[in-house]
């Protein structure tokens, strides 16, 4: 009989002891309270490392500035660990206890995905600061996104191969667990043989694999004359390594996934001869990105890569949004975020599509003497 | 032809890691019957040995870069050895009169235990392992290119293992150690201690480990706590494959576990390549549990 009670009163408590801590905190009524869930640690830690500095750079601005709407901001901040299952969990946490009004996330189109439904279901907006795949705002329409989708630049990528380096047969290498790396891949394969090129062959891996020597090994035997990677930089950089060292000396062409410095940490004097676009460069000449390149530079003392730029700017394009909201409502906010227009942000002019994408500029790096090269800007 | 041969070398390469790796298994097994989960953990530990090591032994010692990476070998070797001795130890000695399903969720929950520990300790983010050795080409056609570094695993490989058959076949340890495969209470009746046995199988599995997970890292240099799950599964499938407790087994099954998965990612999609390792272990089970070398062994009733 006590064993029952056991039994039966053990949920109780469980069931009481959840509901006492989903109560949560409340947020001061000063307080504008603003989440973000960034992949801190685990495979692609530069991601989340870099936008989490760029969105406390925007937080700081702007309190600095007296805040918004009179209030100060107040930023919580969750680590998704690189992994999906993690993301959902940090929103979960973001909406339910800590009350936010808005999110700021993620980098990564598999953790924005896995993310963007629980946003939509709460009527809280989020706004991805890189997630490139398409699907990712087409969730609802709280999703927002201050980067370029993949079509683009798959479509981007397509012309770049073909009419600036002037190479028609390309071999595909995409990580297939990877919601980014399978649209990035389909995009530039449908853009690439519109404009006459062709595909020889394509090979597949997952995240996390480091033994790429068979795909690769097979790929050469295609005789392609350049190579895409639709990945992120550490598979990418050993790849282009482990290319290299299969004497495969053609250029190797990336997307916005291969932009961070660990990409030549990793790869060394491997990266040479390839290229990849991305969001921005640090070396654009405009005054409002040398200003950024700066204030970013004196507060962390690195350089800001894509990332931080895009984290400021997701960051700033959703204060822009409150104020003239003039309300922190879901609904309000998302109204505001919807009708943005040439917003001039560090990633150049955005404006938001009634898809809820931003229309923007691409960059195209090329990497020489171990070094990042500002190589094109293709306007949309 | 020369794609052909290009994969071998490949599966070769990354079979004869797995052997190491599988000796490991098939070593604790043969003498304790019961399958050391947390080996996979063990060589995680030797790859940060290594990166952590490597800089301090090239500032020191500034030798040739060989010389440097065999002494990196070393320290992870020992270091590794010291840690398997440990586990036995603690986790697994006070166990061993218990039934061999408690001695394996232990292994387990000590693979848990490195794995989330290695997050704490070494950090949860992917690490860049230092080059050891400038990698040149030895063999460097249009199609076929074989390089130090695959050749240099390779050759580690088999001279370690050869060692490990000298140790097992020709000394008086090993030979205790195989008389306490056999049965260990009659061993111990003709006065060989079986405590001494058990610790020097574990410091000699985990020092393969550590090596092995010093030449994994120099050709695949990006390392995490996490690294050792998916290496530490196909040495297991290996081991079983040749048939677990068997030395000659676990070397085979680790070669054809490479070039089977090197195929498979090569020729077909490595979208199969974990499924097809892992349809090997169930048809090898199905078929013939007790794997390719190994003897057909009646339970006694």
């Amino acid at each position: 009989m006590r064993h029952l009670t056991t039994i039966l009163l053990f949920p109780i408590i469980l069931i009481l002891g959840l509901g006492i801590l989903s109560c949560g905190q409340k947020t001061p009524e000063n307080e504008i309270s603003i989440g973000e869930y960034s992949s801190l640690t685990g495979t692609t830690a530069t991601f989340g490392q870099s936008t989490h500095r760029g969105i406390l750079m925007a937080v700081n601005e702007i309190n600095n500035a007296g805040g918004v709407l009179g209030k100060k901001i107040k930023l919580q901040t969750e680590d998704d660990q690189s992994k999906p299952e993690e993301a959902a969990m940090a929103v979960t946490k973001l909406i339910s206890r800590d009350g936010v009004k808005a999110i700021i996330g993620e980098a990564a189109s598999s953790r924005s995905l896995a993310a963007a439904p629980i946003c939509q279901a709460n009527h809280i907006p989020m706004i991805s600061n890189a997630s490139t795949n398409p699907e990712v705002t087409q969730k609802g329409d709280y999703i927002f996104r201050v980067c370029f989708i993949d079509p683009f630049q798959g479509e981007i990528l397509a012309k770049f191969i073909y009419n600036s380096l002037k190479l028609k047969r390309v071999a595909i290498l995409k990580d297939v667990k990877n919601d980014y790396s399978i649209g990035l891949a389909k995009f530039f394969e449908e853009s690439f043989k519109k404009l006459g090129g062709e595909v020889v062959d394509s090979r597949a891996f997952s995240e996390g694999d480091t033994d790429f020597k068979a795909q690769l090994t097979a790929l050469k035997a295609a005789n392609p004359e350049a190579i895409l990677v639709p990945g992120y930089y550490t598979e990418a950089a050993l790849i282009v390594k482990e290319g290299r060292e299969l004497n495969m000396n053609m250029p190797f062409v990336g997307g916005d996934g291969w932009d961070s410095e660990k990409l030549i940490e990793v790869g060394g004097a491997a990266m040479n001869n390839t290229y990849f676009c991305t969001h921005y460069s640090a070396y654009d000449p405009n005054p409002i990105v040398q200003n950024f390149v700066m204030q970013y530079k004196k507060t962390y003392k690195v350089a800001p890569d894509a990332l931080a730029a895009l984290g400021y700017d997701a960051a700033m394009l959703l204060f822009d949004a409150i104020k003239r909201a003039g309300s922190t409502d879901g609904d309000k906010i998302r109204q505001a975020l919807a009708t943005t227009k040439d917003f001039p942000g560090v990633t150049g002019s955005i404006t938001i599509d009634p898809e809820r994408n931003a229309r923007k500029p691409i960059v195209v790096l090329e990497i020489a003497d171990g070094k990042m090269k500002f190589k094109e800007t293709i306007q949309p | 032809m020369n794609e052909l041969l290009q994969q071998v070398i490949n599966g070769i390469s990354l079979g004869s890691i797995y052997a190491l790796i599988a000796l490991g298994y098939t070593m604790i097994y043969g003498i304790l019957r019961f399958i050391n989960f947390a080996h996979g953990d063990v060589f995680m530990v030797g790859a940060f040995v290594g990166y952590y090591f490597a800089p301090i032994i090239s500032k020191f010692f500034g030798g040739s870069p060989f010389a440097n990476g065999l002494l990196v070998m070393a320290a992870a070797m020992i270091i590794c050895a010291v840690l398997g001795v440990t586990i036995e130890k603690f986790a697994y000695k006070p166990l061993r009169s218990r039934p061999k399903l408690t001695v394996l969720i232990t292994a387990i929950g000590m693979s848990l235990f490195l794995e989330f520990g290695g997050q704490l300790v070494f950090g949860p983010d992917p690490k860049l392992f230092p080059a050891l050795m400038p990698s040149s080409a030895i063999v460097n056609t249009e199609n076929l290119v074989i390089s130090t570094n695959s050749l240099i695993v390779i050759i580690t490989a088999f001279v370690l293992m050869i060692l490990l058959r000298t140790i097992v076949y020709r000394t008086k340890i090993g030979a205790a150690m195989r008389a306490v495969s056999y049965n260990h209470y009659a061993a111990s009746l003709m006065g060989i201690n079986i405590n001494t046995v058990i610790s020097f199988v574990f410091a000699l599995g985990s020092s393969l480990a550590g090596a092995a997970a010093v030449l994994y890292s120099s050709v695949y240099p990006s390392i995490n706590p996490l690294m050792g799950i998916f290496p530490g599964l196909k040495a297991f499938i290996a081991a079983v494959l040749g048939g677990i407790g068997n030395l000659y087994g676990a070397a085979i099954g680790g070669l054809i576990i490479g070039l089977v998965e090197t195929f498979v990612t090569g020729y077909i999609s490595s979208t199969y390549r974990d499924a097809i390792s892992f349809s090997i272990l169930i048809l090898i089970l199905l078929i013939k549990p007790s794997g390719i070398m190994g003897k057909f062994e009646a339970e006694k009733v």
